[in-house]
């Protein structure tokens, strides 16, 4: 694909304050793609909360702001530094939920900025719940079962419907807080309430859930014109509800046979063609653990984060990155899991 | 474990353990660098006369799933780095070791196979033993041919298999030795298919009126099955074919083409293939020693290359309609990302016969 010349200076966002499933991977990824872009000639502006990375080191970008990562932070930069594009796609959760509350105000259009690599209908898709449940559904692949609410009695009624336990995901939230399990209806209503408050459209989404299913991860990459791999498969030792951070990740997955692999493969890749998105990915296909086969077809299949394929199409060669995710352990009987939050990195 | 040897007829040789059967096996030795699979891998009749090394290192992990069977368990030997003797997967029936026993297959572990298989990348292919002490002579070892798979392998009668669902058109499969998934892929697509012996005469199979010919995978040279391909030339532009592997290489011979051995092959299921007519490339199941000479076709036109080695992967004959793959779209095992070849198969009798 021919170097896009339009391109001269680029704003990059960073990952932010290392926690659990971000900074480390995006400051690696992040370090790469500004290397590929000084390397191209384009100028880096670089922002990122974060002074303890290797990205923000002087040789890697052209201006550096180690300021926090707020909406109005970006908007003064992008005053002041006037750049012409835009690449959230490597600052975790941060970067894509402050592209789009910039996108959605204006502000980039106003700016003449346009968002490179992963565009907003891509982010909208991977990050609006209900969205990417119904494109999922379009394209054939099933997803666990789940529903939005906007109150606390339509979270009551999903739950009764979807049936106990459930978790709870407060819609746009920065790095995800404001979640949590719940087994009944009275902690149902207390799990929305926190949700709804702390989501900034007062949205959650209710979802089935699916602590000990096998976790399996595919890394995936496409270009422009459509053409699709599978990087790698990767398999988590211990099933969901213990969290990554305590577990272990294998490359490549070692326990699924030829069918499950290619089921969840072909899944992976028909996501991938499907958002129109241009690099990297890690999209997450789930699978029950244990012998319950009916269930071996109802994965759970999400988008995860987005890379864009810069100016180039081309992808900076990004690691291998886990998905973390704090959740608490099966049916263990810690009143933290009960009550904590549910630290979702990457959703 | 016994000690035990795998033995390269150039002299070659590896020291490991025993595993599956327990007696010596002899075969050409091929690399499969596939890393899920084994089971389809292992039930493949195309392994016929080859002993089998996974470059993979960890090979069993999900047991074997009786129902993933691609056909009749045909290779000679089995070399890898490490079986599992405790499986985990859902559907796991037995461990790998179990299958081996049962099959008659020997099998050898401790093995570097990323090592040998370089050997085998440096050398070319060739004829190997497994044995448990390593013989002072080894020229019959280098002598020995291993010929007539097909005759070993393919259907010996005619079979009827119905269309899944509602039946759209009558293929005949011409079963080289073929894998269960392609007559799925098939049938799946509303096929009823006739499964019939390669020793078939083409004026039997046009009897029956079937509205295309399907030419499966199967073992060895292609160049060897000079009855199979005398056939196949009499039914070239009859009807819409569709030829796959061993298929795509008989097609190919009875066009007037070559066929040539490869130093190696491609066997597993990371293969590259480019579509030099939409510049697509896929990543595609394979498993072959032979590939055909592009060049030599006095008709066709070359339509898939293999992306590393840039050998003919597809020819198209448009003037016959008829088209022909050496990759395996059915996968199992390998990934499914060129399953529309049966679509394009589907759609080309549909042309034809058009009250379909």
């Amino acid at each position: 694909m021919p170097l896009n010349k339009d391109i001269k200076k680029v704003l990059m966002i960073g990952s932010g304050p290392i926690v659990i499933g971000q900074a480390a991977e995006f400051d690696y990824a992040g370090a790469q793609a500004c290397r590929v872009l000084k390397r191209a000639g384009v100028n880096v502006v670089l922002v990122n909360s974060n002074p303890a990375t290797i990205m923000t080191d002087k040789a890697l970008a052209d201006e550096i702001y180690l300021e926090p990562l707020t909406v109005e932070t970006v908007k003064r930069i992008i005053e002041k530094e006037k750049p012409d594009s835009m690449l959230a796609g490597l600052g975790g959760q941060t970067g894509l939920t402050l592209a789009m509350q910039l996108d959605k105000e204006g502000f980039l259009e106003a700016h003449g900025v346009r968002l490179i690599g992963t565009n907003v209908e891509a982010i909208d898709k991977a990050e609006d719940r209900q969205l990417f449940k119904d494109t999922m559904q379009a394209i054939g692949e099933p997803v666990i079962p789940s529903d939005i609410a906007s109150d606390v009695e339509t979270a009551l009624r999903i739950a009764g419907e979807i049936g106990y336990p459930v978790i709870i995901r407060p819609a746009f939230t920065l790095g995800g807080t404001g979640g949590g399990v719940a087994y009944d209806n009275e902690e149902m209503r207390a799990a929305a309430r926190t949700g709804l408050d702390a989501s900034p459209i007062t949205q959650i989404l209710v979802e089935k859930y699916i602590a000990g299913w096998k976790e399996i991860e595919f890394e995936t990459m496409r270009d422009a014109t459509g053409n699709a791999i599978a990087v790698c498969s990767m398999e988590n030792v211990d099933p969901v509800g213990i969290h990554t951070g305590d577990s272990i990740v294998v490359a490549p997955a070692l326990t699924l046979s030829n069918r499950e692999y290619q089921m969840l493969r072909s899944a992976s890749l028909n996501i991938v063609r499907l958002s129109h998105r241009q690099g990297h990915h890690p999209d997450r296909p789930g699978l029950p653990a244990g012998r319950d086969q009916k269930r071996g077809h109802r994965q759970d299949l999400r988008l995860l984060r987005a890379l864009g394929g810069l100016h180039r199409g081309e992808v900076p060669q990004v690691a291998l990155r886990q998905v973390h995710q704090r959740q608490p352990q099966a049916g263990h009987p810690d009143e933290g899991h009960r009550r904590g939050h549910v630290h979702r990195a990457q959703l | 474990m016994s000690k035990s040897y795998l033995i390269l007829s150039d002299g070659a040789v590896y020291e490991g353990e025993r595993f599956g059967a327990e007696r010596d096996a002899t075969g050409e030795l091929v690399f499969n660098t596939g890393v899920v699979g084994y089971i389809e891998t292992l039930t493949d009749p195309s392994y016929w006369g080859q002993i089998i090394m996974q470059t993979f290192p960890a090979v069993g992990n999900y047991g074997v799933i009786e129902e993933d069977f691609e056909g009749k368990c045909a290779c000679r030997g089995y070399v890898v780095r490490e079986w599992c003797p405790e499986p985990s997967n859902f559907r796991s029936q037995y461990t790998l070791d179990a299958f081996l026993k049962k099959q008659g297959i020997p099998g050898i572990c401790g093995i570097d196979t990323r090592a040998v298989t370089q050997h085998i990348r440096e050398c070319g292919v060739m004829n190997a033993m497994i044995a448990d002490r390593v013989p002072d002579d080894l020229s019959p070892l280098k002598a020995l041919n291993i010929s007539g798979g097909v005759r070993e392998v393919c259907a010996k009668e005619k079979t009827l298999c119905p269309a899944t669902g509602k039946r759209l058109c009558n293929v005949t499969l011409i079963d080289y030795g073929t894998k269960r998934n392609i007559l799925r892929e098939l049938q799946n697509r509303g096929c009823a298919v006739t499964v019939v012996p390669p020793t078939t005469p083409a004026e039997e199979i046009l009897a029956d009126h079937p509205d295309g010919v399907m030419l499966s995978n199967g073992p060895g040279d292609p160049a060897e099955n000079t009855a199979c391909i005398a056939e196949v030339k009499k039914l070239l532009g009859k009807l819409p074919m569709f030829g796959l592997c061993l298929g795509h290489q008989l097609m190919a011979l009875a066009a007037g083409g070559q066929t040539v051995k490869l130093k190696y092959g491609h066997r597993g299921g990371n293969q590259p293939v480019t579509d030099t007519q939409t510049g697509h490339t896929y990543i595609t199941s394979q498993n072959h020693g032979y590939a055909v000479v592009s060049e030599s076709l006095p008709v066709g036109r070359l339509r898939f290359v293999n992306a590393n080695d840039g050998t003919c992967e597809g020819v198209d004959y448009p003037e016959w309609r008829a088209f022909s793959v050496q990759f395996h779209p059915e996968a199992c095992a390998g990934p499914r990302d060129t399953s529309v070849m049966f679509d394009r198969f589907v759609n080309m009798m549909k042309e034809v016969n058009l009250c379909l």
